[in-house]
């Protein structure tokens, strides 16, 4: 069981440099078996953790470079492994969404590493090196493989999330002059009583803020993602949304919150403004889109909305009942892992639908339903998993959020459910644009869903079902974690 | 066999469900095994059905209930479960035995559809949510299957896809339904916020039970409100009452289904189940919140039955009598006949499903004419469907005696007449009856009377797989007077929990007789009017432009087209501008300032920097080439410069000295 972690962290690396070697047409053969390798892994993690103990589990731990407080350190709690899994799922069903070249399969796989990394890193040196090293492979993608404007929206997503790292850089920096240390859980420890004191902790906060809120992204910081995600390829989009921006998610719980708790509480009001902003204004963008693309990248916005409600929720209230907090956190999580899945599965859709017509604009089709009724019925499943119907995966991680939330912030909770109104606006009107209606002439010829599609539709639409009706599975990995993290926060 | 299915009451949804998964995974398209499938299914469900209702009877108002943890989050624990009381046992009796006189129905209506076994999938599984809805113990259950019901309406409006306009009423359904959801959602969360639990029942420490209700204080009342969005959203109440007739778009079947045995009877039931959030610190009986289901259901049910008066599609017409009758049965929960009111839900689940059905039955035979004014003198070439039709009218508008609908109405007016707050429902109710057998008698003058027109001569009864289902549900709606009657109201009793007690001096009172003239005087009044009419409706001659507002639903779609929806269509295309121009703009903004500030230091580079620099060499240069003439190797002139630099240093230091 010993460096389990480091392996998972090297395994993929190894995969790209295996594929940058090997024949064109075994790259993404080679890269499936070294998501098999990774896959397994992270079972046996999964197998072996204890989820009834609290702190980190797994931990490796050696000296890298002390003068400057580096520390080779990693091991995972129930959040961490909850997005290692994600991370195992999302790529090898990315890997399979489109037809890729050998630099395609070989970058998807750094950036696999790099998110191992990120989830399971718990220095902030080290974390930071994955968090940048994730970023690259998403500019290199889009630059290279991505569609329309693609150099403008890669540099657009480099240096904006890049800006919002380095301001996060100068926060910690700043942190480690005064405190000495970039150890998650000590930093955490020395964040209830205050980390840093005076103007230097508003800056501080802000800069981690403006990191995390541009990788997530939350209102106004937001206007990268529609223009990535809607260039970038396929597989890129998909690895984008359901792991990608989780990160920033996670950052919040792990960075933000446990260490500015101050700050947020007299910023409360306006956190969750932006939160609500996110989420209503998000899904109201979407409904005014007509690119297939850009809509799922706003809904995705708004689904990410929900997750920073329920933590700015319990974060920005004082005096929150226990039951409140944990429904909150534990509906982020499992809004964190639905969410992966969901996006990333309308993406895989999208992909399809493009691939058959060429085109992706909701007016582009017309009438699927006659033509192709097991694509409609499979990727209405999706849908109404994304628009949170009762029964699909994405329902209960919305129903805790929201039950959270209301709690502590009645008011901005009933604003915020709007946002499930405009996402089933959004998708009944994507429906009848592509599934109803006369059969649309430049749709006639489409077939309809091939084997190989069905083969990785079937298991993921399963999971969907599986998680919604009976999530307690998720749910037993990262309860430890939500009890301990809302004892932190209370 | 009786304790057993009190406890497994999960299956009697669950077949139909696994039925429905059958048919769209493995029958594949074989049109005897999906029919066969869905109406075992159905059978099964009917025969649970009852063993659960005669459980029910042993010991009045007995209540069995089993909860069991759906998820553990955190500390906390989710709870979910099923519930059997009369209620519960009584809705799903009607559920189960209305749906399949609909199956039965749909294989004749439905077999020359080219995607005749996705369909019975469809209603297996809106048969199963409902039932899901009926037995659900926690309203976060009740909410998962409310919602599943609302996808299955969604799929079954939209059932004719490649119809453009069958699929913008199922996306018109599922929108407008979401939108009391969005209220009802929020309610259930400040329950749960309040009470901590979500059950029902639960030995006492239920959401619905004393413990519970006396911790949430005032805020029942705003619950109660919240949840009764819900309830307006899927019951079709005023002002969200504008899917309902749109809805007619799906297969008549379909529309049977929705308007009598599951959809919009959720709704009212919904309320039933949650009733003491509604009465909970009632005075005589009422509430505020009682006092606003009222106000809205007297609304709905006036205003359906006038445009009612003005349609001319058979179905709309049906639908908006529904809507009515649906806003009837409000009035009578929220007068405190929450008996009255479920009894008349379930008769009218029989009644309103034999009226569609008929319906269907005459668009059937029609060859698909639904325009009443094209229909005529149908009676003599279907006359099974013109029997069945008539029995449902007498129902539908209540006439007495023979017609369940009649005495379930009878118990509203009495429910209605002891109201504390205002008798003003009551006679607008009263009014309701009158136009109620109005537009009934409208409808069936057109259809059945009068001489054939010219579109009805092809005409021909329906076979028997459709008209045998009438004739059971007509059977139904009549045999439940036997138990409906004040004589021997047993059905009351039941639902209250109470034991019945036979008095034929009851039978007949006062109340009835006035109701009898009222409708009589619908029908003598709707006769007079309409008995010769033609295609121009006399209404329409008489008042035109009375006519075309009652036509035209009072306007509201066009209202809502102009208000709600156009706002909130200038709110997305005003976020996304926002989103291209201003929060964008700033990014460009400052990727804009930051690429002035490379030309900038460009030029600043060129021009002083690396001009600068230039510079520099160049004078170095040439200071160099001045400098290196004057080292000219001749030891003459070096002696010399160092002999004068020699006397300069001598004469600053005496100098200095």
């Amino acid at each position: 069981m010993a460096h389990l972690i480091t392996i998972l962290i090297v395994v993929p690396l190894l995969g790209a440099l295996f594929v940058g070697s090997a024949r064109a047409n075994a790259a993404r053969g080679i890269a499936l078996f070294f998501n098999i390798l990774t896959a397994t892994i992270a079972l046996v993690l999964w197998r072996h953790f204890d989820t009834a103990a609290t702190g980190l589990q797994f931990v490796e731990r050696s000296v890298w470079i002390p003068s400057i407080g580096a520390e080779y350190l990693v091991g995972i709690d129930g959040l961490s492994l909850l997005l290692i899994l994600l991370t195992s799922l999302i790529f090898p069903f990315a890997l399979f969404a489109q037809r890729m070249d050998r630099g395609f399969c070989a970058i998807l796989l750094v950036m696999q590493s790099a998110l191992y990394g990120t989830f399971t890193a718990q220095n902030f040196i080290l974390w930071f090196l994955f968090y940048e090293m994730s970023l690259i492979p998403g500019f290199l993608l889009i630059k290279i493989w991505g569609g329309e404007n693609r150099d403008r929206a890669a540099t657009k997503f480099f240096l904006y999330t890049f800006l919002g790292s380095v301001a996060m850089l100068l926060s910690f920096l700043g942190i480690y002059f005064v405190r000495g240390t970039f150890d998650f859980a000590e930093l955490a420890s020395l964040g209830k009583t205050g980390l840093l004191h005076g103007n230097i902790a508003w800056f501080a906060f802000a800069g981690i803020f403006l990191g995390l809120a541009v990788k997530v992204p939350l209102f106004p910081f937001h206007t990268w993602l529609p223009d990535a995600y809607e260039s970038a390829p396929t597989g890129a989009a998909m690895v984008l949304t359901g792991v990608l921006s989780k990160m920033g998610v996670y950052g919040f719980v792990r960075l933000l919150l446990p260490l500015f708790p101050a700050e947020i509480k007299i910023l409360g009001p306006w956190l969750l403004g932006l939160a609500v902003c996110s989420i209503v204004f998000a899904s109201l963008s979407a409904w005014a889109q007509s690119d297939l693309k850009r809509m799922v990248a706003y809904l995705s916005i708004n689904h990410l909305g929900y997750c920073m409600l329920g933590l700015f929720a319990i974060t920005a209230t004082t005096a929150l009942p226990a039951a409140d907090m944990q429904a909150a956190l534990s509906g982020v999580f499992m809004q964190i892992f639905n969410h992966g899945i969901t996006a990333a599965a309308l993406f895989y859709y999208v992909g399809l639908l493009e691939e058959r017509r060429g085109l992706r604009g909701i007016d582009n089709f017309g009438g699927l339903m006659q033509r192709t009724p097991l694509l409609c019925g499979w990727m209405s499943v999706a849908m109404f998993s994304s628009l949170g119907l009762p029964g699909l995966n994405g329902f209960i991680g919305e129903f805790l959020i929201f039950k959270g939330s209301f709690a502590v912030a009645a008011s901005f909770t009933a604003v915020a459910v709007l946002g499930l109104l405009f996402a089933a606006i959004v998708f009944m009107r994507m429906m009848q644009s592509l599934f109803s209606g006369p059969l649309a002439e430049n749709c006639s010829e489409f077939p309809d869903l091939l084997r190989s599609e069905k083969l990785v539709i079937v298991p993921v639409t399963l999971l969907m079902f599986a998680l919604g009706i009976a999530p307690q599975i998720v749910f037993n990995i990262f309860n430890t974690t939500v009890i301990h993290m809302a004892r932190l926060f209370a | 066999m009786i304790s057993w299915i009190a406890s497994n009451v999960w299956l009697i949804p669950a077949v139909p469900l696994a039925a429905s998964l059958l048919i769209l995974f493995v029958s594949g398209a074989n049109r005897k095994a999906a029919a066969s499938l869905a109406i075992i299914g159905q059978i099964v469900a009917f025969a649970l059905s009852i063993a659960a209702f005669i459980s029910t009877l042993q010991t009045p108002g007995v209540r069995t209930f089993l909860n069991f943890t759906w998820f553990t989050f955190g500390e906390q624990t989710l709870r979910i479960g099923f519930v059997l009381d009369p209620l519960a046992a009584a809705m799903l009796m009607m559920i189960t035995l209305v749906s399949l006189c609909i199956f039965v129905f749909s294989i004749g209506y439905m077999w020359s559809d080219k995607n005749f076994t996705r369909f019975f999938a469809y209603l297996s599984f809106f048969s199963a949510a409902m039932l899901g809805v009926v037995i659900a113990n926690s309203l976060l259950l009740l909410f998962v299957c409310w919602e599943l019901v609302g996808l299955a309406s969604y799929l079954l409006i939209g059932f004719w896809i490649e119809r453009p306009r069958a699929a913008a009423a199922a996306k018109k359904a599922f929108i407008t339904t979401r939108i009391g959801d969005l209220g009802f959602f929020l309610g259930i969360l400040w329950l749960y916020g309040k009470s901590g639990t979500l059950l029902f029942y639960d030995g006492g420490k239920g959401c619905i039970e004393n413990a519970a209700l006396l911790s949430l204080g005032a805020s029942a009342t705003f619950i109660a409100l919240l949840i009764f969005c819900g309830a307006v959203g899927k019951s079709g109440q005023f002002p969200l009452h504008v899917w309902l007739p749109d809805a007619m778009e799906g297969p008549t079947p379909v529309s049977a289904l929705i308007h009598a045995a599951t959809m919009v009877a959720a709704g009212v039931f919904l309320v039933a189940r949650v009733y003491p959030l509604f009465s909970f610190g009632a005075v005589n009986g009422v509430t505020p919140s009682l006092t606003v289901v009222v106000s809205i259901g007297v609304i709905t049910a006036l205003m359906a039955s006038l445009i009612a008066l003005a349609q001319f599609d058979i179905k709309r017409i049906l639908a908006y009598s529904t809507v009515s009758q649906l806003g009837l049965m409000m009035v009578s929960l929220g007068v405190g006949g929450v008996a009255a009111g479920i009894m008349h839900l379930i008769a009218h689940g029989f009644f309103k499903a034999l009226l569609f059905l008929g319906a269907g039955s005459v668009i059937h035979g029609m060859h698909h004419e639904q325009d009443i004014r094209k229909m005529g003198g149908l009676r003599f070439v279907m006359p099974v469907t013109f029997i069945t039709y008539a029995i449902g009218i007498m129902n539908l508008s209540g006439v007495p005696f023979f017609f369940s609908g009649g005495w379930t109405k009878e118990e509203i007016l009495h429910a209605t007449e002891h109201w504390h707050v205002s008798h003003l429902p009551h006679y607008l109710m009263l009014a309701g009856v009158v136009l109620t057998a109005l537009y009934m008698t409208r409808q069936f003058i057109y259809i059945f009377l009068g001489n054939r027109h010219a579109a009805s001569v092809q005409a021909h009864e329906s076979p028997r797989v459709m008209t045998r289902p009438l004739i059971a549900l007509a059977a139904c709606s009549i045999l439940l007077v036997a138990v409906l009657t004040p004589a021997w109201p047993w059905f009351r009793s039941y639902l209250n929990g109470e034991r019945a007690q036979f008095d034929i001096a009851l039978l007949l009172q006062p109340m009835i007789f006035i109701s009898l003239a009222l409708v009589a005087a619908g029908f003598v009044v709707g006769w007079f009017i309409y008995h010769k009419a033609d295609e121009t409706d006399p209404l329409a001659r008489a008042q035109p432009a009375l006519f075309r507002i009652l036509e035209n639903k009072f306007f509201l779609d066009e209202l809502y087209d102009h208000t709600v929806i156009a706002i909130a269509r200038i709110a997305a295309r005003f976020a996304d501008w926002m989103d291209r121009y201003i929060w964008d703009g700033f990014v460009r903004l400052g990727g804009g300032l930051g690429q002035l500030l490379g030309i900038f230091t460009k030029g600043f580079d060129e021009n002083a920097i690396n001009a600068g620099a230039d510079e520099l060499t160049n004078r170095t240069r040439g200071f160099g080439r001045v400098m290196s003439a004057q080292h000219s190797g001749q030891i003459q002139t070096y002696l010399g410069v160092i002999a004068i630099g020699m006397v300069a240093l001598l004469l600053i230091y005496a100098w200095l000295t």
